[in-house]
Order: structure tokens, then C-alpha cells, then sequence
């Protein structure tokens, strides 16, 4: 699928957000950002088509239905919030997409899959401004899902804590893009091969 | 929820000694239609537990003839791999329960969507 295609069709059906909740930090990934973040894993990572990707704080489905649509094996989208998964669910039903899996549950809580089954997680976090470091619990809970990549937004101003972090859990981080809009930064974190 | 899924979560219940496999409990299946990707389901083998997969898809009555115990050189047996793709993607239970062996809660499957939060926490 071409860039601007997936693009377009993000725009065009993707039901977001009614009501927002603030303490969710809700706000919905643009389809352009989605777009080309999704687009750019998928063609320069090969991270996508034929994974097992999960979505944590999915929300109203934008980066799992995107990913979907890039034909990813299965996408697995996480969420808290009834009403967030519910447009999900209603986005994906839209799209006729088959390969989706939508799971609730609280990031936050105790493992609920067992180790790094996942081969990639994309995801846009809380950036932690209401609920402090919750971008850190999401971030550390992706990289142990992750037996490849985790592709995160977060904000700049917490780029330097990030990288001291991703280091002490054993992670290589990349700035991949900045981006302005609404969002400021995308990162993408690679497993480091454990040496024995 | 996919099979896959189900192979994938545990129980997270405070004191539980073991939370896996849960047990599914089906009252409604779907059937999807997945694009078959035998490099995806060759991969997932080496990941998923057999064991569980097998007695699961025979619980809820979607086997599909896949066998007991997994076969060596199974990579090149498309029908083999087309039967793990159909039970591990396309079966999807759409209403049911998750139960957790040890300390029997139960968790609720909705619309496909397991909801695996423990109790009074709730966003709204």
C-alpha cells in the first residue's frame, strides 16, 4: 500500500475521540502522523507485514487499524477505556480488517502476557503530564513484549531521561523523526542482543 | 479473541500461583478470514505453547484436525500450516469467559475482547 493511500484511508474513516479523558491523556494519533510513522516502519524497519505487533493505550484504534491495514499477522491493540475500544472496534468493523485483536486491560498492572511474544510494538503513550511517568511504565512494559523493536511517541523535553532509562533496561534507543502538530517525538528502541 | 491470544495471556491474580493456561469458556465463535502467512505460522510454533493450543481448540470444539503433539518437519506440510493458521487466527470467540486455574476468577470476553482488568479499576 503507498504512503498516501494509507493515508487517505486513515483520514477518511477513522472515527476518533467523543469525549476525551484528560486523566487518559486522550487525544488521537492524526492520520498523517500515523501515516507516515506506520508507512516508514513498515518500509524501512520491515516491522510490520507478516508480525505480531502489539498497540499498547490504543485508544481509538488509529495506529492498529493503520498497522492492519499494512498487513501485520495480528495486531494486538491494548486499552483501559470502554469507550475508547468501542470506536476501535467500530473502526476496525469499518475497514473489514481481520487481523486485529482488541484486549482491556491496564498497561500499569502486573504481567498479563508471559515474556516477549510480540515481534514489534508501535504505540503513542500518555506523555506523562497528567499521570506522572506513566510514559516510563508504558515504555518499560513495551520493551519487555518486544523481541525486536518498540516504536513510541513521546514529548522532547523528555528525551534525556528516556535515553538514560532505555539504557539501563538494555535498550538502544533512536531519534527517528521530530515531529511538531500535536506530538513532538518518535522513537524507536532496539533490543539489545544478549551476549553470553 | 484468537487462540493465539489466548496462547499468549496469563492471569495476573495477586497470589495466584500459576496463571497459566487460563480456561476458556465459549459460548459464541466466529470464524474470520485471515490472510495465511506460512512464514508468520512457522515462526509462531517455535513461540506458542502446543500443548495449550491443542487442548483448547478441542475444549471449545474448533480442532480442526491439527494434532496432539506438534510433528517434527512440519515447515514444509502447507496443509499442516494451513490448519495452525485456521485455529491460531481465524477462530475468534466472540462471547465467553477467561478463568484463572488457581484463583478461579473469572475474566469476560465481549465482543471478541477479553477484558482482563481485575476488578474495581475502571477509567470512568
Amino acid at each position: 500500500m503507498k504512503l498516501k493511500q494509507l493515508e487517505s484511508h486513515l483520514q477518511m474513516v477513522v472515527d476518533t475521540f467523543d469525549k476525551p479523558k484528560i486523566s487518559l491523556e486522550q487525544y488521537a494519533t492524526t492520520p498523517h502522523i500515523a501515516a507516515h510513522m506506520l508507512y516508514n516502519i513498515d518500509t524501512m524497519y520491515n516491522d510490520i507485514q507478516g508480525k505480531l505487533v502489539c498497540d499498547l493505550g490504543c485508544g481509538c484504534g488509529v495506529l492498529s487499524v493503520g498497522t492492519a491495514m499494512l498487513d501485520a499477522s495480528l495486531i494486538v491493540g491494548i486499552d483501559i477505556d470502554d469507550d475508547a475500544l468501542m470506536i476501535a472496534r467500530r473502526n476496525i468493523e469499518e475497514f473489514e480488517l481481520e487481523n486485529v485483536q482488541l484486549i482491556k486491560a491496564n498497561i500499569s498492572d502486573t504481567e498479563f502476557f508471559g515474556g516477549k511474544i510480540f515481534d514489534t510494538v508501535i504505540m503513542n503513550p500518555p506523555f506523562g503530564t497528567k499521570d506522572k511517568g506513566i510514559d516510563m511504565i508504558f515504555l518499560h512494559r513495551a520493551l519487555k513484549l518486544a523481541s525486536t523493536s518498540v516504536y513510541s511517541l513521546h514529548k522532547s523535553s523528555t528525551r534525556q531521561h528516556i535515553k538514560k532509562k532505555a539504557a539501563e533496561w538494555g535498550a538502544e534507543m533512536t531519534v527517528l523523526a521530530e515531529l511538531r502538530f500535536n506530538l513532538e517525538n518518535t522513537y524507536k528502541f532496539h533490543k539489545h542482543k544478549s551476549v553470553s | 479473541m484468537r487462540l493465539l491470544t489466548h496462547n499468549m495471556l496469563t492471569s495476573h491474580v495477586k497470589g495466584a500461583e500459576s496463571g497459566y493456561p487460563l480456561i476458556l469458556e465459549a459460548a459464541e465463535v466466529i470464524l474470520r478470514n485471515v490472510d495465511f502467512n506460512p512464514e508468520f505460522i512457522k515462526r509462531m510454533l517455535s513461540k506458542v505453547n502446543w500443548d495449550v493450543l491443542y487442548q483448547t481448540a478441542k475444549a471449545i470444539g474448533h480442532l480442526n484436525d491439527i494434532p496432539e503433539q506438534l510433528q517434527p518437519n512440519v515447515e514444509n506440510d502447507e496443509e499442516f500450516l494451513r490448519k495452525a493458521h485456521h485455529v491460531l487466527l481465524e477462530v475468534e470467540v466472540k462471547e465467553g469467559h477467561l478463568i484463572c486455574p488457581t484463583s478461579k476468577k473469572k475474566f469476560q470476553i465481549s465482543n471478541g475482547i477479553p477484558n482482563m482488568l481485575l476488578g474495581e479499576e475502571s477509567s470512568s
